[in-house]
């Protein structure tokens, strides 16, 4: 018994250090996004001249507005096109019975392995003689397939007990309504968690747009805080209020999603 | 059924079959199959979009290069030195599963607190990092100028994000090794960055998970036995959490070899003198800086070789280790 509340006391210690550890910074962000850029360099923790309005003059001195839009925009469109094709993939790969299919299956498989960065230039190349380039488009259509998101539903839908569906075939129902009815609500679950990190993996993504744009009225996030970064960097307190502005939407997502998020991760990681 | 009419079904079954794929597979082989390809194409070239010669055929000379590039081994070490903190990484996230798996009250919210920053990871975070580092007005060297004057001792902060300093003491630009250089620099701020992001993340919920799953009965059965709890962990949870530790180093190393592009272009530029330089950074600037699409292409290549022979390698090695 002595033992048992030694280590409790251990735990408890080393837990609290390390969540003070993970959330100081966020907090230093906070404050530091409400003081005046005088106070930022005198260095104490918290403001004495609160300035909320530095957060109105982020908006003054970049479109803000406008690339929160964009990347909420973008970041939408991928993650329910991404959802949509790789639930009637893994749908194909998991129920369908045909020719070459665990062949093709392979293929997938072995494309994970490939670096990113040798598809890049091919990918912009084929962006331009597609005339996407510097539009939605050339953001939101090669982000829409990846090969990640047939994985994680093929293992959730191996998942879905098979004689269900036998079930419903001898009621006469077609594959069509055996996917919409049957195998995708119960891989709700799985489609929330692939949702969740397609919208999030794009919500952040800096280099793809950064190859693909040019126009500042197309700028996601990621590459406008770049730009204002760059530009204006010694106005940190500003920066900072941008910063806390743009991780308000995963924050939401973090506390709405979690459950999933801890289940999903585990997918993720199940060998194909 | 006669056999002309199986034949009939099973063709039918394959159209269906593609039909469901087909939106993915388009996508998939528009890009991503088909550029792999081209892009092997391209390496062989000395596709310039820039300053356009006429497009050639050049054979592996673009491979040559990147041997002979002097700037190619000191990218690939700055990659590895990287690499090098990935080990400690994990076993943290280790000690964190470890801890979390002690099954008190209030687990949950500091598994929610602790995973909190490898889920907001992104281009804001990083630029809070930049500003918590900066040497002037930064909070690490404010808490560091702290702890120096409680004892009273002379203080000269670390240079962080600015230095070429280095905890092995290497030269930023030969192969070389002196005093002077010791020291917290640029690719330690972006390793210990790193470990602030990961501790809690993904990592460690593979490790949560794999403890949670383990039978209370094996652990039981060796404290019986007079286990001590390092003995538990080293004779029963170890070997348990091999096939974990495997997939997560493996992970990792694949990750390792390619990571890199974003901080350095949000925090460093790659710089101070080019320390923060990794492969893939490397492989981003000479495409989309320099636009030299076929010299960069054939980093790309050789980049890809090194990440399956090293896959290659710990597969081979590390099944065995798997199995006890």
């Amino acid at each position: 018994m002595k033992g048992s509340i030694a280590k409790g006391a251990f735990v408890y210690t080393a837990l609290v250090g390390l969540a003070i550890m993970s959330l100081v910074p966020f907090f230093w962000m906070l404050f530091t996004s409400l003081k005046p850029l005088s106070e930022v360099e005198s260095g104490s923790f918290l403001p004495k001249d609160w300035r909320p309005g530095n957060f109105q003059e982020v908006f003054a001195q970049i479109r803000f507005g406008r690339y929160y839009l964009n990347s909420i925009f973008v970041a939408s469109w991928v993650t329910y096109l991404t959802c949509l094709t790789s639930a009637l993939a893994a749908y194909s790969f998991t129920r369908l019975e045909w020719k070459s299919r665990d062949f093709l299956f392979r293929v997938y498989l072995a494309t994970r392995m490939i670096p990113g960065v040798v598809t890049q230039i091919p990918g912009f190349a084929i962006i331009v003689n597609l005339g996407m380039l510097d539009t939605y488009a050339a953001l939101i259509v090669p982000s829409a397939f990846t090969a990640f998101g047939v994985f994680l539903l093929r293992q959730v839908m191996l998942g879905v007990p098979k004689a269900l569906d036998e079930a419903a075939r001898i009621d006469g129902a077609n594959s069509w309504q055996i996917l919409w009815e049957i195998v995708l609500p119960l891989s709700r679950s799985g489609i929330i968690t692939l949702a969740i990190f397609s919208f999030m993996g794009n919500y952040g993504s800096l280099i793809g747009p950064l190859i693909m744009l040019k126009s500042d009225g197309l700028r996601t996030l990621p590459v406008g805080l770049t730009f204002f970064d760059s530009k204006y960097g010694s106005q940190t307190n500003l920066l900072m209020a941008a910063s806390v502005m743009s991780i308000i939407p995963p924050l939401i997502l973090f506390i709405v999603g979690q459950k999933h998020l801890v289940k999903g991760i585990q997918l993720g990681a199940v060998k194909g | 059924m006669t056999a002309k009419n199986k034949k009939r079904a099973t063709r039918i079954a394959t159209i269906l079959g593609l039909a469901y794929l087909l939106p993915n597979l388009l996508g998939f082989l528009v890009f991503t199959a088909g550029p792999v390809i081209f892009s092997f194409g391209a390496s062989l070239t000395n596709w310039n979009i820039m300053n356009s010669p006429p497009l050639e055929f050049v054979g592996f000379r673009n491979y040559q290069q990147v041997g002979q590039s002097s700037q190619f081994w000191t990218f690939f070490i700055n990659t590895v030195y990287f690499m090098a903190f990935i080990p400690v990484g994990i076993a943290g996230s280790l000690v964190v599963a470890l801890l979390l798996d002690s099954r008190l009250r209030g687990m949950t919210l500091f598994r929610t607190l602790l995973y909190l920053p490898s889920f907001t990871a992104g281009v804001a975070i990083m630029i809070m990092w930049k500003g918590l580092y900066n040497p002037d007005h930064g909070l690490i060297n404010a808490c560091l100028r702290g702890v120096f004057d409680l004892f009273s001792l002379p203080f000269q902060g670390p240079g962080w994000l600015q230095s070429t300093q280095n905890l092995m003491g290497l030269h930023p630009e030969k192969i070389a090794f002196a005093v002077k250089d010791i020291g917290l620099g640029a690719r330690e701020a972006l390793v210990f960055m790193g470990f602030w992001a990961g501790l809690g993340g993904g990592n460690m919920l593979l490790y949560l998970a794999a403890l949670t799953n383990m039978p209370d009965e094996l652990i039981e059965a060796a404290s019986l036995d007079g286990a001590g709890r390092w003995a538990v962990f080293r004779h029963v949870k170890w070997p348990q959490l091999a096939p974990t530790t495997f997939f997560i180093v493996i992970m990792s190393v694949i990750g390792g070899f390619q990571g890199g592009v974003d901080s350095a272009q949000v925090m460093t530029g790659g710089g101070p003198a080019g320390t923060t330089t990794t492969l893939a950074y490397h492989i981003f600037r000479k495409s989309f800086v320099e636009y030299q699409f076929g010299y960069a292409s054939a980093v790309a290549w050789v980049l890809f070789a090194i990440v399956f022979a090293f896959s290659g390698l710990l597969w081979k090695f590390g099944n065995k280790e798997t199995n006890y």
